[in-house]
């Protein structure tokens, strides 16, 4: 069992929901991200998603895109992002996950991939672009390595099918809000409520929503439907200054923190 | 690996996950899983439905103009003075490429599948063109994504869409090339997959697009190899076909692979040279990785970054390839080479001065090829080059890579 489950554990038993943001590594550099890291943890984030930046993604809408972009034009590598985890994760306890692409995955060389992020202290990893059926021989792998593998459900996903991909998740559930790229929506559809519902009758791994989810109202209207939520879009937007300001980072920090710090609020509240 | 203990290639693939080989299957996000298990069924449907095939086939007779005519380039022949040329004439289909095969199949499976709304991607402006024409001959609203440097290189061809009704999206990101374009119309298929098909144009993506691509366009070679047998009573020595994405060589090979004595040779997009960024030669540069939702060579860095590519004419302008060539590569089956900017250039040329006809940027690269090649084989020896596209929508790019004025 890695480290995320615990956190579940003591949220779901108080009748709160976990806080996961997200970012991106090396938007706009390592030296900003590990001091995001910190700062999110220090803001009540539970769990964190660190993205790898990726030339083609596909999952991804235009806010995270650019981020990705902006981190590639300042040549971040794969190495050095784990070296960056490796420092921040020696003495901070917040879980982080991996949200990389396949495509970096098996360039790397899969059991590598999975040797240096467990080295790196991640405990878990997401793939976007590994879907259940392709993910076998990837969740052994992340298995022996003690990562926690975790999928996705689609609102498109039919019952069966989430049914075969939850078996062989861990850590948590992925479950999207709305069939689409990734990027802050006004409105989540009606049709999450039932589809959490129908998977809670199916599984007893806790489920994170993400994607579209930028306020807290929203937060508020999945409690007693899932156990987390993911904001990835909406705190990425901070960063944008940076590319044409780079003297404001002690400023985009102190925001991130006190959005982070608002929504970690509304999702620890006991209801 | 040695050549002797790789497998021999076969025509039957790829299996039920989508495989050729170690290549291709499904590498995409969950959101589009559903709609690719979908396809894959109604697809197999399709094929074995008679109703489906007569429609198909009278389409292409009546509305593509097939069988269109493999025909002997007597004069770049003799300029070569060596083996004897033949074109398989695809740019005489209606509008002018092979890319209508593919689209004109995908278009009639949209239907069956009750999608209301066509979204595609495209790089040379010929598969927009197609799927905007197709669309236009079943009332079906159509999207185009087109890279922005691709759509100032091929104006003619955005013109031709919106004419047809298409909206042409110019896209931003990245290169602004065909690859862009991809990601594009892949993130509004995530977004529209319940009622919008992704008409992909080449035989790239996730299973089962790069099969049912090569499947629609394996009526080029079907007819090249049946016009082959009918006309010099044997089969063709080498097999010759431009691969950008790789579907109009994929369509000309597919029925050629179980005929171990043809030689099958593809042309990639040699661009300026062979430094990376240079060029667009995948198969020849490339690694084995990721890309655009399948396993195949893709041009990347070590971390898995998909690299920039180069070439003279858009519709090769791609860092990926489609799995099945992936395979044949590997078996050996099929030999890929490259061509240069400048020998394409001089080919359409040639090509033009010596036969009467213009062939596209695409087409010049196997054209160039096939004249080299022309030259070192004996004069009993036969070529058949795929003139996959004409090279009307290149007119612009090219006066101005030449300095001269329309
Ligand atoms: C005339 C022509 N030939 C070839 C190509 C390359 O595509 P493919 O390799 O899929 O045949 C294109 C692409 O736009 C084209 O327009």
């Amino acid at each position: 069992m890695s480290a995320i489950a615990p956190v579940f554990t003591r949220r779901t038993a108080e009748n709160q929901l976990a806080f996961m943001p997200f970012i991106t590594a090396g938007d706009p550099d390592l030296p900003m991200t590990a001091r995001l890291i910190r700062e999110l943890s220090a803001a009540g984030a539970d769990l964190i998603e660190i993205g790898f930046p990726y030339s083609d993604p596909i999952a991804d809408g235009p806010v995270i895109q650019a981020s990705y972009t902006r981190a590639l034009n300042n040549k971040v590598h794969v190495a050095d992002i784990f070296a960056t985890v490796a420092e921040v994760t020696r003495d901070i306890t917040t879980p982080l996950v991996a949200m990389v692409s396949y495509a970096i995955i098996f360039r790397i060389g899969p059991d590598k991939f999975v040797e240096q992020a467990a080295g790196a202290g991640f405990a878990g990893l997401i793939v976007p672009d590994l879907p259940g059926d392709e993910a076998d021989q990837f969740a052994e792998l992340a298995r022996t390595a003690k990562l926690d593998l975790i999928q996705l459900i689609a609102p498109t996903t039919p019952g069966d099918r989430a049914a075969r991909i939850m078996q062989n998740s861990t850590g948590f559930v992925y479950c999207i809000a709305v069939a689409g790229t990734t990027g802050v929506r006004e409105a989540l559809p009606d049709e999450l409520q039932q589809m959490l519902r129908q998977l809670r009758e199916r599984t007893e791994l806790p489920l994170a929503v993400g994607f579209g989810i930028s306020r807290a109202d929203q937060i508020d209207g999945l409690r007693g439907l899932a156990q987390g939520v993911i904001v990835g879009s909406a705190i990425v937007r901070f960063l944008e200054t940076l590319a044409t300001d780079p003297t404001q980072r002690d400023a985009v920090l102190k925001q991130v923190h006190e959005f982070a710090a608002t929504l970690a609020k509304t999702a620890h509240e006991s209801r | 690996m040695t050549t002797t203990t790789a497998p021999k290639a076969t025509s039957h693939v790829p299996d039920l996950h989508g495989c050729f080989g170690e290549f291709g299957r499904r590498f995409v996000p969950e959101t589009l899983m559903h709609a690719l298990e979908e396809l894959t069924t109604e697809y197999e449907k399709a094929r074995q439905d008679p109703a489906f095939q007569k429609q198909l086939n009278e389409l292409l007779r009546t509305f593509v103009g097939r069988p269109n005519p493999l025909y002997f380039a007597e004069r770049l022949t003799q300029l070569c003075g060596g083996a004897r040329i033949y074109f398989k004439r695809e740019d005489l289909n209606h509008t002018g490429a092979h890319k209508i095969n593919n689209t004109i199949g995908q278009t009639l499976l949209t239907l069956r599948m009750g999608k209301k709304r066509v979204i595609a991607e495209t790089g040379a402006g010929q598969h927009g063109v197609a799927t905007a024409t197709a669309c236009a001959r079943f009332g079906l609203p159509c999207v185009v994504y087109m890279g922005e440097e691709d759509v100032r290189r091929q104006k003619l061809n955005v013109f031709i869409m919106r004419t047809m009704g298409a909206e042409v999206r110019p896209v931003t990101s990245g290169s602004r090339t065909l690859r862009d374009a991809i990601n594009e119309a892949m993130r509004d298929w995530m977004a529209s997959v319940e009622t919008t098909h992704y008409i992909i144009g080449s035989v790239v993506g996730p299973h089962p697009f790069p099969m049912m691509v090569r499947d629609f366009q394996s009526v080029i070679g079907r007819e090249a190899r049946a016009q082959c047998l009918q006309e010099v009573g044997r089969l063709p020595d080498e097999v010759v076909a431009c691969v950008g994405g790789g579907s109009n060589s994929a369509g000309m090979f597919h029925p050629f692979v179980d005929d171990e004595l043809v030689t099958l040779t593809g042309v990639e997009a040699g661009g300026r040279g062979g430094q990376p960024g240079e060029h667009a030669s995948t198969l020849t540069y490339g690694t084995k990785g990721v890309l655009h939702g399948s396993y195949s060579y893709v041009l990347q860095d070590p971390d898995g970054q998909t690299m920039d590519v180069h070439s003279i004419s858009a519709g090769l302008d791609y860092p990926g390839v489609g799995p099945e060539h992936s395979y044949w590569k590997d078996t050996g089956r099929v030999q890929y080479v490259n061509i240069l900017d400048h020998e394409a250039l001089d080919a359409m040329k040639t090509v033009a001065l010596n036969e009467g006809i213009l062939p596209a940027l695409e087409t010049s690269h196997a054209m160039a090829y096939a004249m080299k090649r022309a030259r070192e084989r004996s004069k009993e020896d036969v070529i058949v080059v795929c003139l996959s596209g004409r090279g009307d929508k290149d007119l612009n790019e090219v006066a101005r890579l030449t300095g001269q004025t329309i």
